[in-house]
């Protein structure tokens, strides 16, 4: 019955499947990265997440416009990020449990926002797919890679410009800066601060889009905890690509493809105890991550507040 | 001198009144979404005293709530004083939990308080197995710890499930077609005794028990120093010779400890048996999650989070009973979790530039001044 | 300080935002806090419940199947001077849950709901305490011998094998999918007796089964339903409130996929695809119980529903039958069950 697994059927569906799933977690890893690299852990992705994804479901349902939900999703995850940068870089809050918080306060709002102002559980026209002329036709690869909704493309296309920005511009620098070293930077001249604010709020603006991904992309629906645990995976995720937004997206492939195959696992009948199945791609990100041990570093300055020195 | 003595210990109550204050100031907030929610505030922050605290009952409800905050609020301030984040304080009380239950069923020959006490231990040990992991494989395989407790708290939901479906299920739910996934009952024998009639029970007493001793753990024995030691600097630790990745594992472990030995006073106190809805939250209630937040309340002091785990059970309490009350949506109750967590959580800046002053007043009586702002240890520069 | 007072406003100001979208007058549900009095003068003492559930009462499936079951109880007998519910729903914490129902218990309701066969042991402990209220716990049969305990179930295999039976005379790929929680309860049930009836309608159909071990994940439920899809399956059905997610991706697939629901009327999710729902109507049961209570008997009873008493319903899509005969077989293979021609047996 394994056999059944090793079939050009069941290996495009992982790969084209895989490459759905790994959209929500890859918006918000990769914010969680700009975050992360200039020091800041941010715990509340997961209540940034089910705000934007309320926010982009039922403006699209009251707009008719896709993106206009979009962009609600976008104000929505900037404004959670923007009261995340001030409880951190002014008033230096323990970042693991302001995150925590965050996260509580974005899963009780959506929840109630939902039901006040929803009542049901409704559909919408979500973004369809879409098929990239003659390239969409390739038999096997053009279902995988050419087939996929627009917010699919716009993660993985987040992938070389994040690390063209943190590598290659001023701006990367002055973040990667702040995270190693944030008195130097301070020294000369560089807004601890402002870098800060930057990219929380950019981590807040991509969670809101990654919940977007989720409400009028990938689904249809809006539903109370539909993330169910996304937004810390996201997290984790940033570790297992050493903060580096290639890493990141191996891991948020890694991670969804294994699901999606534990999903065919079970589809095709193949006896393993269903608990067994879901636990797979947890299980497989410990190992890989045990296996490629890495000698890198994370930021010095992860987690701790800075204070200029008197 | 005496006077400032007196000015210092009134500050100092101040700056540990200080989460109190913040708290309210997030119920004010929430008194705003209560009225957006066309709910009398004053109805309902009403409702949210009396659940706490109105009567007897109430306030050994609070307890209840608080006790496994405590104690994994106990393994936090071991883990954060050695520099670990562990937030797998979820899937380390559902092993615990499950490791407790099964001893708790399986021995049954023996004397009550002797299972008692073995299935106590039993959580423990697989709590501690649990975090020992994360810490294993952090210290030898520079697997960060937020990653690997992430991961591993969902693996412990699904492995809660596949056992409560299958090998630990209740022989005669196993019977039937619908086979509620829970295990059966503890005996009367096996289970914590209760202060009738109310629900609190022996696990709140071991818990502070516990509380002391994770005081002098962490400042009377030599574990607790080299746990301390490399939680502020890895670097001067191993150049004193200590063993950095034996007290990173030592720090995991024993946080992993504690919140499976919450788990465990769960099952033995208050539910009598081990049982899912599906999800980590259904059987632990978050405290995984909020015990760090107690822990943090109580300046990651062991003796603190013991009125710090009491102010956030009592919270978590009366706002269930304020939701059935006013008749909110529990979503509310949530929300303003989160809010509470949020609050404190920045008033901090206030207690830590308070004491500062304080010191810096201390220290212009002497030459050298070193700050021991054991709190956060990482964001303090020592200056020798 | 200024920092403070910037910070308190941008969160009130979010909240307050968010918030004031909500229209006016919302569609509030038909509860009453208990310290309000009703204004009008009522015939009798109002007949009081109160219902603890494990998920949104509007999550399309287990919770709001016993909501709206209430509220159709509530306009039989009166409108709320005469039936007042009370609920607190995503009562996931089994703990808080025990708090909940020990609570209304307190509080003199002459009914309290336990809906969620996780709430056992919390009823099985509490009910002894307050001997004049009765208790009704599901889903499940077991009443704890105790004087003032209902219990209920129902016998979502007997729906589930009617959906299979059509959903077999509908497939043309011989492949049939199934989406669940996790493998118990009334999960198991369910998809047990589909796979009898798909099987007993045509044994040469394959219907596979995926348990994605969580009720809240929607994303995965869905992407479940394309591994089905991709597989070949044309119908799919599928248990608890994540579906809603499945049920999508059945709409969207390029070739019609059809959707065979539970619990709840899921029609309006996807009018396009949805042919039947096995709709859970709780009312027939609770009426019984009511009037029990009425007459001082607090409990010891168990109650099922099913098809036989109208507690399952099959509700077709009436904008869409697939072939003229299709309402008339479903109705058949449900007196095929009443009478015995099928016999549903479980694994």
């Amino acid at each position: 019955m394994i056999s059944e697994l090793f079939t050009t059927t069941v290996l495009i569906g992982v790969l084209a499947s895989g490459i759905r799933l790994a959209t929500p977690y890859l918006y918000a890893a990769i914010g969680e990265t700009f975050g992360q690299r200039s020091g800041v852990l941010n715990l509340g992705v997961e209540g940034q997440m089910l705000l934007g994804a309320f926010a982009a479901f039922y403006v699209t349902l009251t707009t008719g416009s896709l993106w206009l939900g979009v962009l609600a999703a976008l104000i929505v995850g900037a404004l959670m990020g923007l009261a995340m940068a001030f409880v951190t870089v002014n008033l230096h809050a323990q970042q693991g449990i302001s995150g925590i918080g965050f996260y509580l306060f974005g899963l009780g709002l959506s929840d109630l926002l939902f039901q006040k102002m929803l009542g049901t559980v409704e559909t919408v026209k979500g973004f369809t797919k879409i098929h990239i002329p003659v390239l969409s036709d390739i038999p096997g690869i053009g279902e995988i890679f050419f087939s996929q909704t627009v917010l699919v493309y716009l993660a993985f296309a987040l992938v070389p410009v994040s690390w063209f920005v943190l590598n290659k511009t001023t701006l990367g620098l002055k973040i990667r800066a702040v995270g190693e070293n944030p008195d130097a930077a301070d020294s000369l001249g560089v807004s601890v601060a402002r870098v800060r604010y930057f990219t929380v709020i950019l981590g807040g603006t991509l969670s809101g889009i990654a919940g977007a991904s989720l409400s009028i992309a990938l689904l249809n629906v809006f539903q109370q905890n539909m993330t169910s645990g996304l937004g810390f995976i996201a997290v984790a995720l940033v570790y297992f690509g050493a903060w580096r937004p290639w890493g990141v997206m191996a891991g948020a492939l890694l991670f969804s493809m294994v699901n999606s195959l534990q999903l065919w696992i079970q589809v095709l009948g193949i006896p393993i105890p269903s608990d067994i199945a879901v636990m797979m791609p947890y299980i497989l990100t410990i190992l890989v991550l045990v296996v490629t041990v890495s000698r890198v570093r994370g930021p010095s300055a992860l987690t701790k507040p800075f204070e200029r020195e008197a | 001198m005496k006077k400032r003595f007196r000015t210092d210990w009134v500050s100092r109550v101040f700056d540990a009144l200080l989460p109190l204050f913040a708290t309210l100031a997030a119920l004010i907030v929430g008194a705003v979404m209560l009225l957006l929610l066309k709910a009398n505030p004053i109805q309902a922050y009403q409702a949210l005293w009396d659940g706490a605290f109105g009567s007897s009952n109430a306030f050994a409800e609070t307890l209840v709530k608080a006790t496994p905050l405590l104690l994994v609020g106990l393994g936090i301030c071991i883990a954060f004083r050695g520099d670990v984040i562990n937030i797998g304080g979820e899937g380390q009380m559902i092993v615990g939990a499950l490791s407790a239950t099964w001893v708790g069923l399986t021995l049954t020959a023996w004397p009550g308080w002797v299972v008692i006490t073995l299935s106590l231990l039993a959580g423990f040990l697989g709590g501690a197995i649990w975090g020992g992991i994360a810490g294993y494989l952090k210290a030898y395989f520079k697997v960060n710890e937020i990653l690997s407790t992430v991961m591993m708290n969902a693996i412990a939901v699904q492995l809660m499930n596949f056992l409560l479906r299958g090998p630990m299920i209740d022989p005669s739910q196993a019977e039937l077609a619908s086979k509620i996934p829970q295990t059966a009952r503890l005996l009367e024998l096996f289970r914590l005794p209760r202060l009738a009639p109310t629900r609190l029970h022996l696990g709140a007493l071991i818990a502070v028990a516990l509380a002391i001793l994770v005081y002098i753990l962490l400042w009377r024995t030599t574990l607790g120093y080299r746990i301390r030691a490399v939680g502020q600097s890895p670097f001067a630790s191993r150049y004193a010779g200590i063993k950095v990745k034996r007290y990173v594992v030592m720090a995991l472990l024993l946080s992993g400890a504690f919140a499976g030995l919450a788990g465990a006073t769960q099952v033995l106190g208050v539910n009598y048996r081990m049982i899912t809805d599906g999800s980590a939250t259904g059987f632990t209630g978050s405290a995984g999650f909020n015990g760090i937040v107690a822990a943090l309340f109580g300046q990651l002091h062991p003796i603190l989070t013991i009125p710090a785990s009491i102010l956030f059970g009592a919270l978590l309490v009366g706002a269930n009973q304020m939701q059935r009350a006013v008749q909110v949506p529990s979503a509310l109750v949530t929300a303003l979790n989160g809010l509470v967590v949020v609050f404190v959580v920045s008033s901090e800046i206030w207690r830590r530039r308070r004491q500062r002053r304080r010191l810096a007043a201390a220290g212009a009586e002497s030459e050298s001044a070193v700050e021991a702002d054991d709190d956060h240890p990482k964001s303090v520069k020592v200056r020798a | 300080m200024k920092k403070l007072v910037l910070f308190f406003t941008l969160v009130l100001s979010l909240s307050m935002i968010l918030s004031a979208c909500a229209p006016a007058a919302t569609e509030a549900p038909a509860t009453e806090a208990p310290a309000e009095v009703a204004t009008e003068a009522p015939p009798a003492e109002p007949f009081r419940v109160a219902v603890v559930m494990p998920s949104a009462i509007n999550d399309l499936a287990f919770s709001q199947s016993m909501y709206d079951a209430l509220l159709r109880v509530q306009g039989e007998m009166g409108g709320e001077a005469a039936f007042e519910i009370v609920y607190s729903e995503s009562m996931f914490v089994v703990d808080d849950a025990a708090a909940a129902i020990r609570d209304y218990a307190s509080q003199g309701f002459d009914l309290v709901i336990a809906h969620g066969s996780q709430y056992g042991s919390s009823v099985q402990e509490i009910a002894p305490d307050f001997p004049e209220t009765s208790f009704a716990w599901g889903t499940t049969v077991d009443t704890f011998d105790q004087p003032n305990i209902f219990a209920y179930e129902a016998a979502s295999q007997e729906g589930g094998y009617v959906n299979g039976f059509l959903a077999a005379t509908l497939t043309t790929s011989k492949t049939i999918g199934v989406i669940g929680p996790i493998e118990t309860g009334d999960a198991k049930l369910y998809v047990d007796g589909f796979k009898a009836g798909a099987l007993e309608s045509d044994p040469t159909v394959t219907v596979n089964v995926n348990y994605i071990g969580s009720f809240s994940d929607v994303a995965l439920a869905a992407e479940a339903a394309s591994t089905h899809i991709s597989a070949g399956a044309d119908v799919l059905t599928g248990t608890a409130q994540m579906v809603v997610g499945a049920i999508g991706k059945a709409e969207e697939a390029s070739t019609p996929v059809y959707w065979f629901g539970t619990q709840s009327n899921q029609t309006s999710l996807a009018p396009r695809i949805v042919v039947a729902s096995q709709v859970y109507h709780w009312e027939v049961v609770l009426t019984e119980m009511i009037g029990l209570i009425q007459d001082g008997t607090l409990g010891g009873q168990s109650f099922v529903i099913n098809l036989e008493n109208g507690g399952e319903v099959i509700e077709y899509n009436e904008a869409f039958l697939l072939y003229p005969d299709f309402k008339e077989l479903g109705d058949l293979v449900v007196s095929g069950i009443l009478d015995g021609t099928y016999t549903i047996t479980l694994p």
